[in-house]
């Protein structure tokens, strides 16, 4: 029984390998540089990190296993795009139509969904390992700013989306949530002070957020581009800079 | 720039991938270490994702009606935390100033946090403070609220064991009161008259003065204070006074019935 790299060599050594592939890959540190260096995928690693970011045990892989469930709902979400249409008579018979016609179609709404909510989990998962490996310290505070604010539009996200499948969940759950706006001090017309600076219900923080004072068809609409255009822009070009951030305040954290 | 450099001019030397390098022996090649491990985890991830939504269904009820209300209603499970808050406070208070405060507040922390040790490593004995006060806000408020809101909470708005059916007819006796109101204060009489209704302001400012004379008391002798300063102190104290007042008022509402503190014509706490 020949072992592993024993086998690989029989592999690569015979002819019908070298028939397919003229030039052999050696296995140097200047190609595993390369190998990150070269490719617009990967280039967002440095060539070489500290021994102990790779452990498991320290990053609970939390921050990455964001950013798939974020990509995994932006493409179950485009292609949800083809089929839904955020008009109060559409949007639910459209559930209904990915949920027993479209080839897939609930599969990739149950993907998106709880893609979504394992994103939040992730994500709340996320903070605490870096709370508390003290990994927002200096020079990563800036960082952690921008974490927040990741953390927040990750939930805007979620909410934003709940509206859309135009159910009694929907309805009700937004009507909760936006109801909260409606009591904000000052724009809010059952606020602190709303009725002191003449807010009225019709305008106020609350009829901003739905287009009109019950949860309606404009704010179906209102939240669908919330959802599908602005928020995922928004929490992309946030990302670029997290990202980024953690290569320029050198690295993943670890200790000193 | 660096790394550019160690790109374009090749090292002359070519080592075999297993060795390790003695002087950079804290440091892995991304490729394959690193990779390979976002690779099977990706994998790991992206099966337990599509099994899950092979076999669970996402929820749809029946088409949008605005004429029929639900009871509960219910905001999505992560919210539950903010809509058990509702609970305690104000609306004003528990659903925008609060989660606004949440939001700054852990915005805030890098920049309070001066204790330089923990930086990138696990410990709790270098920094009890924080991670317990962290601890407390995240488990015992945020986590433990959700719980309760997706768990215990039916119709009414009422506390239901999970395995208790949902009584939508359960009458719960409403005898809170607000504090001017509250038996051992009724003797100083009408709330309306002779400035009884201040005796929440009075509460509260002495509530938060607490920080105050903590500050005063502690600051030649605490480390930690003498390094915060005045205004990471005042940030910290106000920050976690307001905190701490969740479980305080949540104490107050269910062991006194005591609703608000303080009422005004234009906000109550």
């Amino acid at each position: 029984m020949p072992n592993l790299s024993e086998l690989k060599k029989r592999i690569v050594e015979s002819q019908l390998w070298r028939s397919m592939f003229r030039h052999g890959y050696p296995d140097t540190p200047r190609n595993r540089v390369l190998q990150i260096m070269a490719n617009v995928w990967l280039h967002l690693h440095p060539p070489k990190i500290r021994r102990h970011a790779i452990k498991i045990r320290f990053t609970w892989c939390m921050g990455g296993v964001t950013f798939l469930m974020f990509l995994v709902t932006v493409v179950t979400g485009v292609i949800l795009m083809f089929y839904y249409r955020p008009v109060a008579e559409y949007a639910y018979a459209d559930m209904k139509y990915l949920q027993y016609d479209v080839p897939f179609g609930m599969i990739m709404r149950n993907m998106h969904r709880w893609a979504a909510h394992g994103m939040v989990i992730t994500v709340w998962l996320h903070m605490f390992r870096v709370f508390m490996s003290g990994s927002y310290k200096p020079p990563r505070e800036f960082n952690w700013v921008v974490g927040v604010v990741l953390l927040t539009i990750t939930l805007l996200l979620s909410f934003t989306g709940y509206l859309l499948p135009w159910d009694q969940l929907s309805i009700w759950a937004v009507t909760v949530g936006t109801n909260m706006a409606r009591a904000t001090p000052f724009v809010g017309s059952e606020g602190p002070f709303g009725e002191v600076v003449g807010v009225t219900p019709r305008y106020d923080a609350r009829a901003f957020l739905l287009g009109g004072t019950l949860v309606g068809p404009p704010a179906l609409l209102r939240f669908y581009v919330l959802h599908c255009i602005f928020l995922p822009i928004l929490i992309s070009l946030l990302m670029i800079v997290h990202f980024w951030r953690i290569r320029k305040d050198g690295g993943i954290s670890g200790p000193l | 720039m660096a790394d550019v450099k160690e790109h374009t001019t090749p090292k002359p030397v070519v080592q075999s991938a297993g060795a390790d390098e003695p002087a950079v022996a804290d440091r892995v090649h991304v490729w394959p270490y690193l990779v390979r491990n976002e690779f099977i985890c990706s994998i790991i991830v992206m099966v337990i994702l599509t099994v899950w939504s092979i076999v669970i269904d996402a929820p749809l009820e029946e088409p949008a009606n605005p004429t029929q209300t639900p009871n509960p209603s219910k905001a999505p499970w992560y919210f539950l935390g903010l809509q058990e808050m509702l609970v305690y406070f104000d609306p004003w208070f528990a659903g925008v100033v609060l989660p606004s405060l949440i939001i700054v507040g852990l915005m805030v922390i890098p920049y309070v946090d001066v204790n330089p040790k923990g930086n990138g490593y696990y410990t709790f004995r270098e920094r009890p403070f924080a991670i317990t006060t962290f601890l407390f806000g995240f488990f015992f408020l945020w986590i433990s609220l959700i719980i309760t809101g997706v768990f215990f909470r039916g119709p009414g708005w009422n506390l239901f064991w999970p395995w208790e059916t949902w009584d939508p007819h359960m009458v719960i006796a409403l005898t809170n009161v607000n504090l001017p109101a509250w038996g051992p204060l009724r003797w100083m009489g009408n709330p309306k008259i002779a400035g009884i209704e201040l005796i929440g302001l009075v509460l509260i400012a002495l509530y938060f003065s607490t920080a105050l004379v903590f500050y005063y008391v502690k600051r030649d002798t605490s480390d930690t204070i003498r390094q915060l300063g005045p205004v990471r102190y005042g940030i910290v104290a106000f920050l976690f006074l307001t905190m701490m007042s969740l479980p305080i008022k949540a104490f107050l509402r269910l062991a006194f019935n005591i609703k608000y503190l303080w009422v005004t014509p234009w906000f109550n706490i």
